[in-house]
Parts: C-alpha cells; sequence; structure tokens
C-alpha cells in the first residue's frame, strides 16, 4: 500500500519534472508541425494562384486603334442586303493604306501593315454600319480591335520602347529613302554601347558553339585511337578534323566580333538580331541601320516633312532592346502603333469580348462564353440525371433495403466508384452512349450525338452519383430515430415516413453533397475529352444536343495554342473557372452551417 | 408513497378493447416476452410497471406493432384489438396505427408547425374531406389535450419551440387527431419536470373517458395514481394482473410484493 505522501513524492520528484519537460515539448513540436504545415500549404496556393493572376492580367483589357472612316453608298450600299455583303475587309485595309502611304509600297511592309489591326475588325465595322445605316455617306470614327501581337506589345510583354537624353542638334539629309542624321553631339553613344553589348552577347554563343566542336572532335580522335581497321581510323579522323575546322571558323567569327565590340567608336550595323532604333524628326520616321556616336544612317519609314535641323526638343528616338527576330511585333508594325499612339488613336478597353465570345483562332477574338454555356448545359444534364437516382437510392438502400450480403455488396462497389478514376467514366460513356457496342448480336447504345451536353452530362451523371449516393445516404442515417418513430405511430406508412419526415430533415446533407459533387464535375476534361466535347466550337451551344465544349476543356485546349496571347487567356479562364467552384463551395459550406440544427 | 390518489376502482363492468393470449416474442434467438396474457380494458387506463429491462415497453409495442420495424424481432401468440388479430395478413399496420396511437417517452413533435403535426395523421388517413373539417379536428384534438389555450394563437410556429410538457402534450394531441381507440403511451412523463407531469398526468385522467389508454411507468406512484388496472413485468413474464388497488394494498405475487415495497427495482 503505497501512502499518500509517497504518491505526492512521486509527482514531485524529478522523474516527473523530466516527463513534464517533455510532454511540452512534444506538444510544442505538433504544433510547431502543424503551422509549418499550413504555412507551406499557404505558400503553394500563394504562388499557384499568383501566377496565374499575374498571366491573367495581359488578358483583361484589349487595345483598339481609332481610324476615321467615310463610307459612300457606291462602296457599302444602302440597304442591309448590299451592306452585309460589301467588302468591309478590303475598306479597312485601303484605309490603313492611305493613311501610311509609305508602307504600302513593299509587299511585304503592307502585309505587317495589315496586320496591325485584327481580322474581326472589319466586321466589327460591318455590325456597326448595318446597326445604323444612317453612317453610309458620313465621316465617323471607328475604333477597330487591335491584332494580339499589337495588344501584347502595347501591354510591353515585348520589352518597351526607351527614349534617352539627347542634346544635340540633328540635321536630316533627305526626306524619303536611305538618310543619314548626323547630331551636334555624341547623342548616340549609349545605343552603340548597346549594339556592342549584343555583338559580345553573339560571341559568347559562337564560342560556346566551338567548344561543342571541340568536344565532338575530341571523342572522335578517342574512337580513332581505338578503331580496329584503318580504313575506319582515317573516317574518324577524317571526322575529327571536321569538327576542329569547324571549331575554328567559330572562334575566328568569335574573335572578329570581340574585336568590334572592344573598338571604341566606329559604326555598327543595325539588323534583325541587334535592338531596333528609330528616330522621329520633323513628323516623319526613320529606322536605323547603322548607327555611330553622333551619326545615324537609316530608310525613311513615314516620310519627313523638311530637311530642316531639329534642335533636341524636336526629335526623339526610340530604342527597342528586344532584337526583331525575337519578338513578335515587327519594326514596321512598331512605327504604325506608334505613330497613332502619339496621335491619340490608340485606347484601352476593358475585355469585355472575353465574356461574351466563343471561342476563336484568333486570340484577340477568344472567349469563353461558348464554353461557359456548355458547361451550364452539360452541367444541367448532370443534375438531371444524377440528383433524383442517387437520392432515391439512397432512400432506398437506407430505409427500404433488407440488410444482408448483396445490399452490402452494393455499398463496397458504390464506395469504390467514388474513386475510379474519371478517365474511365469517359471510356465507358464513349462505348456505350456515343459509339455503342455489340453484345450478342445485338447493338447497344450509341444513341447520342457526340460533342454533345447530353452525352457529356450523361458520362458525367456516372461519375457524380457515387458521391450524391454516399452523402445522401449519411444525411438520411444523420436523422434521429425518434422523428421516424413518431411519424410510423402516427400510422404513416415507410414510404410517407421517408418522403414526408426523413428527406426534408436530410435535404440539406443531401444538397450539400450534391454542390460538392457539382462542383468536381465542373472541373473534369478528361473524360469529356474522351467523348469528343474537344472539338472548336465557335456557336454558343442553344440546347443539349449541340456540339459544345465546357470550361476546363477550353482551357486544356487553349493551353496547347503557341501563341502568347492564348496563355493570358488560358489563365484568365482558369481564374473565372476557380472563382466558380470557389462560389459552389462557398454555398456548401453556407447551406451546410444554415441547416445545421433545425431540429 | 406521497399524494397518492387512488381513482375509481370498480372496472368490471367495462368491455375488453385488447385481448392478448400467451404472447412470446423473440429478438433473433433471445426470449424478450414470455407467454404473456393480458385484458386490456375500455375506458380504463392500464398501467405496465416492473424494473428496467423487464419487457414492458417491448410487449407496449406489440400492441400497435411497432416490433415489425425491427428485422429480427418475432411475434408470436394472440392479440385481438375488438375481437380480431392485429397480426393477421389482411390487417394493414399502417392502418393498425391509426386506431392504436402511440406517445414517445422523449417528446417527439415534427419539425413543422403546430397545425401540421396535428394534422398530419388525418390527412395521410384520409379522415377529413376540407380545410374546415381539418381545422375542426386539429382545434378538437389540442383542446382535448389541454394545449389549445396556449397554442391557439401560434398554430404556425414549429412545434419544436414549445417547452417539455407543451411538447409532450402535442404529442399526444397528435395521437389523438386520428381518433384512435387505444392509446399506449411509453413513459410519457420520465422526461418531463414536476409541474408538466401533473399536467399530463390530470389529462390522461381525462382522456380516459374517450380511449383505452396503456401507459407504461417506471414511477409506481404515477402507477397508482393513473390508472385502474397495474400489471407487474418481470423478466419477460406478467406475474400480475389485478385492479390497481389490490396490487398495491395486497397483492398477490411474492415478486410483487418485493417491487412495490422497494426491494428491488
Amino acid at each position: 500500500m503505497v501512502s499518500s505522501s509517497d504518491i505526492s513524492a512521486i509527482h514531485g520528484s524529478a522523474a516527473a519534472a523530466d516527463r513534464l519537460r517533455r510532454r511540452r515539448a512534444a506538444e510544442w513540436r505538433l504544433k510547431a508541425y502543424g503551422i509549418a504545415a499550413l504555412m507551406l500549404a499557404g505558400a503553394a496556393l500563394v504562388v499557384l494562384v499568383g501566377s496565374t493572376v499575374l498571366k491573367a492580367s495581359l488578358a483583361v483589357t484589349e487595345h483598339y486603334v481609332e481610324l476615321g472612316f467615310e463610307l459612300s453608298p457606291e462602296e457599302v450600299g444602302t440597304t442591309p442586303e448590299e451592306i452585309r455583303r460589301a467588302n468591309f475587309d478590303g475598306i479597312v485595309k485601303e484605309k490603313l493604306r492611305t493613311r501610311f502611304p509609305s508602307l504600302s509600297e513593299d509587299r511585304g511592309t503592307r502585309r505587317e501593315l495589315y496586320d496591325v489591326v485584327s481580322g474581326g475588325a472589319s466586321f466589327e465595322l460591318r455590325e456597326r454600319v448595318l446597326a445604323e445605316p444612317s453612317l453610309v455617306g458620313t465621316s465617323f470614327d471607328f475604333p477597330l480591335l487591335a491584332s494580339d501581337d499589337v495588344d501584347l506589345y502595347l501591354k510591353g510583354a515585348y520589352g518597351t520602347l526607351r527614349t534617352a537624353e539627347r542634346s544635340g542638334v540633328l540635321s536630316p539629309t533627305g526626306t524619303t529613302g536611305e538618310i543619314r542624321l548626323l547630331s551636334t553631339v555624341d547623342d548616340f553613344d549609349s545605343l552603340l554601347d548597346e549594339v556592342k553589348d549584343t555583338l559580345l552577347e553573339e560571341a559568347d554563343q559562337l564560342r560556346r558553339l566551338a567548344a561543342r566542336q571541340e568536344t565532338g572532335r575530341a571523342v572522335r580522335e578517342e574512337e580513332a585511337a581505338a578503331a580496329e581497321t584503318e580504313a575506319e581510323r582515317e573516317r574518324l579522323l577524317a571526322e575529327a578534323q571536321a569538327y576542329a575546322d569547324q571549331r575554328d571558323a567559330y572562334d575566328r567569327q568569335a574573335d572578329a566580333l570581340e574585336a568590334r565590340a572592344a573598338r571604341p567608336g566606329g559604326t555598327e550595323a543595325l539588323g534583325p538580331t541587334t535592338p531596333s532604333v528609330f528616330i522621329r524628326i520633323n513628323g516623319g520616321v526613320v529606322r536605323a541601320t547603322e548607327v555611330s556616336n553622333a551619326a545615324i544612317a537609316g530608310e525613311v519609314m513615314i516620310p519627313l516633312e523638311s530637311e530642316a535641323e531639329a534642335p533636341p526638343e524636336d526629335w526623339t528616338y526610340w530604342a527597342m532592346s528586344t532584337p526583331e527576330r525575337s519578338r513578335r511585333i515587327s519594326d514596321v508594325q512598331i512605327v504604325v502603333v506608334e505613330t497613332l499612339r502619339e496621335e491619340g488613336a490608340v485606347s484601352a478597353s476593358f475585355n469585355w469580348r472575353f465574356f461574351t465570345s466563343a471561342d476563336s483562332r484568333e486570340p484577340e477574338l477568344a472567349g469563353i462564353w461558348g464554353a461557359a454555356v456548355g458547361s451550364f448545359w452539360t452541367l444541367l444534364v448532370t443534375f438531371c440525371l444524377a440528383f433524383p437516382i442517387g437520392v432515391l437510392a439512397a432512400i432506398y438502400l437506407e430505409e427500404f433495403a433488407p440488410r444482408n450480403r448483396l445490399t452490402d455488396f452494393i455499398e463496397v462497389n458504390i464506395n469504390n466508384l467514388a474513386a475510379v478514376p474519371s478517365i474511365v467514366f469517359g471510356l465507358l460513356g464513349l462505348a456505350i452512349f456515343v459509339a455503342g457496342i455489340e453484345i450478342a448480336g445485338v447493338e447497344i447504345g450509341g444513341f447520342m450525338p457526340r460533342s454533345a451536353p447530353i452525352a457529356g452530362g450523361a458520362v458525367l451523371a456516372l461519375m457524380t452519383l457515387p458521391t450524391i449516393i454516399i452523402a445522401s445516404r449519411a444525411a438520411i442515417r444523420a436523422v434521429p430515430p425518434s422523428i421516424r418513430e413518431a411519424a410510423l405511430g402516427v400510422g404513416a406508412s415507410k414510404l410517407q415516413t421517408s418522403f414526408h419526415h426523413v428527406l426534408p430533415l436530410a435535404m440539406p446533407g443531401i444538397l450539400t453533397g450534391t454542390i460538392i459533387g457539382m462542383a468536381q464535375a465542373l472541373g473534369e476534361t478528361a473524360p469529356l475529352i474522351m467523348i469528343g466535347m474537344v472539338a472548336f466550337i465557335v456557336e454558343i451551344p442553344g440546347g443539349i444536343t449541340d456540339s459544345a465544349t465546357v470550361l476546363p476543356v477550353q482551357v486544356y485546349r487553349w493551353s496547347d495554342f503557341p501563341e502568347r496571347a492564348f496563355e493570358a487567356r488560358t489563365s484568365l479562364a482558369i481564374c473565372v473557372l476557380l472563382l466558380f467552384l470557389v462560389a459552389m463551395n462557398a454555398l456548401a459550406v453556407f447551406l451546410r452551417r444554415r441547416f445545421e440544427r433545425r431540429w | 408513497m406521497t399524494n397518492q390518489r387512488l381513482t375509481d376502482a370498480t372496472v368490471d363492468s367495462r368491455e375488453i378493447k385488447f385481448e392478448t393470449r400467451h404472447v412470446d416474442v423473440f429478438y433473433g434467438d433471445t426470449q424478450a416476452i414470455k407467454d404473456v396474457s393480458v385484458d386490456i380494458l375500455d375506458n380504463t387506463v392500464t398501467a405496465f410497471i416492473g424494473p428496467s429491462g423487464c419487457g414492458k415497453s417491448t410487449f407496449l409495442r406489440c400492441l400497435n406493432r411497432m416490433n415489425d420495424t425491427i428485422d429480427i424481432c418475432r411475434v408470436s401468440g394472440d392479440l385481438l384489438l375488438d375481437g380480431q388479430d392485429v397480426y393477421a395478413k389482411s390487417v394493414d399496420p399502417v392502418q393498425l396505427r391509426a386506431r392504436v396511437g402511440m406517445v414517445f417517452q422523449k417528446p417527439n413533435p415534427f419539425p413543422k408547425s403546430i397545425y401540421d403535426n396535428v394534422a398530419y395523421g388525418p390527412r395521410i388517413h384520409g379522415l377529413v374531406g376540407n380545410k374546415a373539417d381539418l381545422d375542426a379536428v386539429v382545434e378538437q384534438s389540442l383542446r382535448k389535450a389541454a394545449i389549445w389555450n396556449e397554442v391557439k394563437d401560434r398554430l404556425d410556429q414549429p412545434g419544436t419551440g414549445l417547452s417539455g410538457g407543451q411538447q409532450q402534450r402535442l404529442c399526444i394531441a397528435r395521437a389523438i387527431a386520428t381518433a384512435p381507440e387505444v392509446l399506449l403511451m411509453d413513459e410519457p412523463c420520465s422526461a418531463l419536470d414536476p409541474i408538466a407531469t401533473a399536467q399530463v398526468e390530470e389529462l390522461i385522467d381525462e382522456l380516459r373517458e374517450s380511449y383505452s389508454v396503456v401507459i407504461v411507468t417506471h414511477s409506481m406512484q404515477q402507477a397508482a395514481r393513473v390508472s385502474q388496472k397495474t400489471a407487474f413485468f418481470h423478466l419477460g413474464t406478467m406475474v400480475e394482473y389485478d385492479d390497481t388497488t389490490k396490487i398495491f394494498t395486497n397483492p398477490t405475487d411474492q415478486r410483487t410484493q418485493d417491487y412495490i415495497t422497494g426491494r428491488f427495482g
């Protein structure tokens, strides 16, 4: 028998203090791990969402270029049919040519000029005139949608146009063609340095290529030393020599470039691999082809008004560090855009088009509305199929089915189906709903149109059914048996008890499970791709049998395209999808809280 | 034994409402009720008393076939309501439960309005044709349950918003709304405070005029106050069934004597 004083001695002993210290340390560690895990998850979330939002910000606005139009009735017609048939594309192109005649002569620059404006702009002009035929014969300004590359350039995606200090007086030697511009001061020093820097970069690249050749040569020589036959040894040595020659060639080029770069002053040529430089003087624009400390030689893109010399305030130069070959907007287009911008003809506005138009091959015209409507139809079909079947199945399994091996087996399988990869449902849907299969000579299935929301909805309904059944069963089980007893005691049948009493009380839980299942279905991509909802759809689907696509599949398609503008739009579509999912899950949480204790 | 209020003892002129003979109830392999035979008389309050687990609630639930909801439960023997076997194939348990109402231990009003609670039974059994008749039935039931004055101004409020005693009276109103002949009460006051208990006991005495009431109770005092006939159950058998006064003053069986004097319980 341990006495009470012995017991208090145990509690106060050093061993007890040690246990206390260790327990406290363990609790602190657990807290620390928990906080660390939370912070890691939070950091991952911030990085993911942040990078997506940053990329999406490039698609939030779009740019327009405003030009004045005067449409004569002969060009365009006066009745709606005539206006519809008129060649607005040609009208827009002609307008561009009249605005920039100097850039319209050469076919290459002419094409670049046309590419400043989006292909869809002429359609919008046509729509405008159709809506207001009184515009024919009058002069009006119309904003033309800029092409995706110009739009990205204006957002700074290809680098920014720099100007720099100038303090000299610039005198041109002509107004058109190839001219020289001479300054009284060494204004172009920094430009020259920049060009020389690019030369050094090029030299670096050549050195790296030379190094690779050297490696090749060394390898061949080794192989030659280990060769078995004389003929082979000769061949390998010849190859080694070829490598050596190539390496020397690269080295020589690099040497030349470095020598040029090292030389102070001098003249450097500008081309597609060097920064682009433009001089704005006397109302004209010159693209530089040679630059030295105090002089520029170049070709006139927009004719100068005079050969008068210009004081420092009256001329500027723009430099674009990214060489023409490394960007998708050409020098000609930069000149056009900057000229228009100086006149105030360039405007930006919120990209409503993204939310109201359907898919397009041109990124500046593409929108998610078609995919959003497709998602709506598909989810509608999914809900209408999965909800009634799921809830009724849950009621039957919980309230009416006998407890035996068969129902246990069914329950296990329903739980398993909830974990099946969704693409398997896509294969199933493709086989049975869309293509049809043959069993013992009988054709089964194959009655649904490919790419239609009805097929997609049916596949997603199969996928969501286990989730709904499991959530509904849990909700039904949570209804207290006293309610059932009360109903039965009053003389309600089992069916009446289930539908009048149990189901209304279980409904909040059922709805929560359904909303979560729907949110999952909204984000499904793989099964819908399997049944073909990945086609290029340009029309808004009007019903459940029209061809359609859904939001996540749209994201998947756009992410495949090379245009940089599609990258921004993919991210913006992802943001929209995330917003929908967050809203649906928030609704589920709200419902759960609101109906938590109603009895 | 305080507050002993012995009610009228003479019941021999009453008819037999519910006749049970040689009833056995099995839960799987365990026998819960062994050879019980009891007569429930009309317009009488019959009390079932006994220690915990002796089978009184089980037997009570046989009378309105509530044990049917339990898969492993098996009932054999004769249970005759007005001479008709309630376990016959031709008898629908759902309709039976409209004739034999039940009130449970813990008040369990539906989470609907007070009106809908009472109106539910008549509605599903098609007992009334129109709204005016339904209103009349609801009012009558609530009056009979002695709760009309308290709730007549808030019939559309949820039934779960009432106090414990009021909820139980609402459940009683709900049970009598289907015009049953027998009213079964499974420890109706055990979840209530003494004031509410007194109210419900007074109500039971009034209900005796219209229905046969069978009440299972843990409290011997309650049985003595409220009932005219008492049956004492012990370990699944019915030990003694007689007038209440006789059971409590001069029981025949020694076990009954031991129970009421508190030797076990």
